[in-house]
C-alpha cells in the first residue's frame, strides 16, 4: 500500500540525503577550513558538534511541547505522534550533547564534570526530567489517556526548560570563564560557516530521524491492519507500549 | 411514553433542577478544601507521616554528616532536602482517597468548574506543608541549626518557605492528578516531582543560605523573585492544563 510512501517516502527521499550532505559538509568545514582556536587548540573543534546538538535538543523539546498543545486542541493522534517522536529524538540528542559537553569539559578544564558550567548542569536537569516521559506513558494503559497525559507532561516540561535555564544560570557565581557564552560572540569569521552549517545539519538530522520514526510507526500499524484483514492472528494493539498508537489508514 | 422519551424528559428535568443551583467556584473550592481538612482531622494520616519523616530525616542527617550543628549552605541543604521529600509523601497521598472511594467521580458529576478541584487540592497541600513546617523548622533550629536567626531573619525565612511551598503545592497537585491514574503511582510521582522541583530548590536554598549563616544577612531579593516567577508560571500552566487530567 503506497500511503506510507505518499506520506513520508518523498520527503524522506529528499531529507535524508540532504541531512547527510549538510552534516558531512559542516564536519569537513570544521576540520579543514575553520582555524584552530588560539586558546584551546584542537579541542575547541568540538563546539561544531556539541553546540548544534545542544541547540537542536532544546528546539526539539520545545517543538514537542508545541505539538502537545496542538494535540490537546485537536485530539489528532498524529499530533501526539509528532510530540512523542520529537521528545524521543531530543532525548537521544540530549545524551549526545551531555557526552560531548563532558568531553569538552575534560579537554579544557581537566575534569569530566564541572558544576559551575550552568548550561551543562541545566542539560542534566532537563535530561532527568524528560527521562520520565517514557515511564509515564508506559504506566498508563488506556491509549487515549496516555496521549492526553503525555501531552500535559510535554507542555509542562516545555515551559520548564527555559525557567530551569534561568534558575541554574543565576545560581552560577560567574567565577569561571564563560567559554560557551563567548561561543557565538567570540566566533571569528572563519569559524562561522562551519558553526552555522553544523546547526543546520543537526536540525536536518533531527527532523529526518523524526520522520523515519513516524514512518516506521505508521508502517507497522498498517502492516498489522493488513494482517488482520487477511485473517492472520494479529492483535489490534501491539501489546502495552509507551509509543502512541497510530490508526492505520 | 417510550423509554428514550422518558430518559430525555428525565434529563431535561435534571437540567432544570440543577441549573438554578449552579455552585460558584469559590463555594466549590471551599467545600472540597473543607472535606480534605476534615478528613485529615478525623483520621490523621498524611500529616503525622510527614512530621515523623521530617524528624527522622534530621536525625539521619546528624549521623550521616557526622555534624552536631549546621550553618549556611549545608543547613539550607538539609532543610530543603527534608522538606521536599516530606512534601513527596503528602503529594503521593493527595488524590488516592478520591480515587479509591469514588470522590473523583462524584466531583466530576457535580455541576462545578473543574478548576475548583485544582484550587482545593493546591490549598490542601499548601496547608499541609505550612503545618509541617511549623513543626519541622523549629525542630531543625533546635536540633541542628547553630547560629540562631534574628526575628527579621525568621520573617524572611517564612517568606521563602511560603513562596517555595506554593510552587511545590502547584507542581505536586498537577503531578498527583496525573500519577493517580497510572499503574506505577508512587514511582511516577517521585520521578516527576523531583526534577520539576529543582529550580525551586535552587531558589529556596540560595535565598535561605544567608538567613541560616552567622551574621545578619537577608534573603537576596532576586531569588525571591525567581521563586515568585516560578509559582506564577506553573500556577497558570496548572490552571490551563488541569481540565485535561480529570476529563473522564
Amino acid at each position: 500500500m503506497p500511503t506510507s510512501k505518499r506520506l513520508y517516502g518523498n520527503r524522506l527521499a529528499i531529507l535524508a540525503p540532504l541531512a547527510t550532505v549538510v552534516v558531512l559538509a559542516s564536519l569537513a568545514l570544521a576540520f579543514f577550513q575553520a582555524p584552530i582556536e588560539a586558546d584551546q587548540g584542537f579541542s575547541q573543534k568540538i563546539i561544531y558538534i556539541h553546540v548544534p546538538l545542544a541547540i537542536t535538543t532544546l528546539i526539539g523539546f520545545i517543538y514537542g511541547g508545541i505539538c502537545a498543545i496542538q494535540y490537546l486542541r485537536s485530539g489528532d493522534p498524529r499530533d501526539d505522534l509528532r510530540s512523542y517522536t520529537a521528545i524521543h529524538q531530543s532525548l537521544i540528542f540530549c545524551i549526545g550533547a551531555l557526552l560531548t559537553g563532558m568531553i569538552w569539559a575534560k579537554a579544557s578544564w581537566g575534569q569530566w564534570w564541572v558544576w559551575d558550567e550552568p548550561t551543562l548542569v541545566s542539560f542534566l536537569i532537563v535530561f532527568l526530567l524528560y527521562c520520565t516521559y517514557q515511564p509515564l506513558r508506559f504506566s498508563i494503559e488506556d491509549p487515549e489517556r496516555q496521549s492526553r497525559y503525555a501531552a500535559v507532561f510535554a507542555v509542562v516540561a516545555g515551559a520548564f526548560v527555559p525557567l530551569n535555564f534561568i534558575a541554574v544560570r543565576l545560581a552560577d557565581p560567574l567565577i569561571h570563564p564563560r567559554v560557551l557564552g563567548t561561543a557565538e560572540g567570540g566566533l571569528t569569521n572563519g569559524m562561522k560557516p562551519a558553526f552555522y552549517l553544523g546547526i543546520l545539519g543537526a536540525l536536518l538530522l533531527f527532523f529526518t530521524l523524526c520522520r523515519y520514526e513516524m514512518a516506521n510507526k505508521h508502517t507497522r500499524a498498517q502492516l498489522r491492519a493488513l494482517r488482520r484483514r487477511f485473517g492472520q492472528d494479529a492483535p489490534a494493539r501491539a501489546g502495552r507500549s509507551s509509543a502512541p498508537e497510530v490508526p492505520a489508514r | 411514553m417510550s423509554a428514550p422519551q422518558q430518559a430525555r424528559a428525565a434529563a431535561a428535568g435534571v437540567e432544570q433542577a440543577t441549573k438554578p443551583r449552579q455552585v460558584g467556584i469559590l463555594a466549590a473550592t471551599g467545600a472540597v478544601l473543607g472535606k480534605e481538612l476534615r478528613l485529615e482531622r478525623r483520621a490523621p494520616q498524611t500529616l503525622v507521616a510527614m512530621a515523623i519523616f521530617s524528624a527522622t530525616a534530621f536525625v539521619i542527617f546528624h549521623f550521616a554528616l557526622q555534624r552536631d550543628a549546621l550553618e549556611g549552605g549545608l543547613a539550607a541543604g538539609v532543610l530543603w532536602v527534608t522538606l521536599t521529600l516530606a512534601a513527596l509523601l503528602g503529594i503521593g497521598r493527595s488524590f488516592v482517597a478520591d480515587r479509591d472511594e469514588g470522590g473523583l467521580d462524584g466531583f466530576l458529576l457535580a455541576p462545578v468548574d473543574r478548576s475548583a478541584l485544582l484550587a482545593a487540592k493546591v490549598l490542601t497541600l499548601l496547608a499541609f506543608l505550612v503545618a509541617i513546617e511549623l513543626v519541622a523548622v523549629p525542630l531543625f533550629a533546635l536540633l541542628l541549626l547553630e547560629p540562631t536567626p534574628s526575628a527579621g531573619q525568621w520573617l524572611q525565612l517564612a517568606a521563602v518557605l511560603a513562596l517555595a511551598d506554593i510552587g511545590i503545592a502547584v507542581i505536586g497537585t498537577l503531578v498527583a492528578a496525573m500519577a493517580v491514574r497510572t499503574r506505577a503511582r508512587d514511582l511516577i510521582t517521585s520521578i516527576l516531582v523531583l526534577p520539576l522541583c529543582i529550580p525551586l530548590i535552587i531558589g529556596a536554598s540560595q535565598a535561605s543560605e544567608p538567613l541560616l549563616s552567622a551574621g545578619t544577612g537577608g534573603a537576596p531579593a532576586r531569588w525571591l523573585a525567581v521563586l515568585a516567577l516560578y509559582d506564577l508560571i506553573f500556577g497558570l500552566l496548572a490552571w490551563a492544563l488541569f481540565d485535561y487530567l480529570v476529563e473522564d
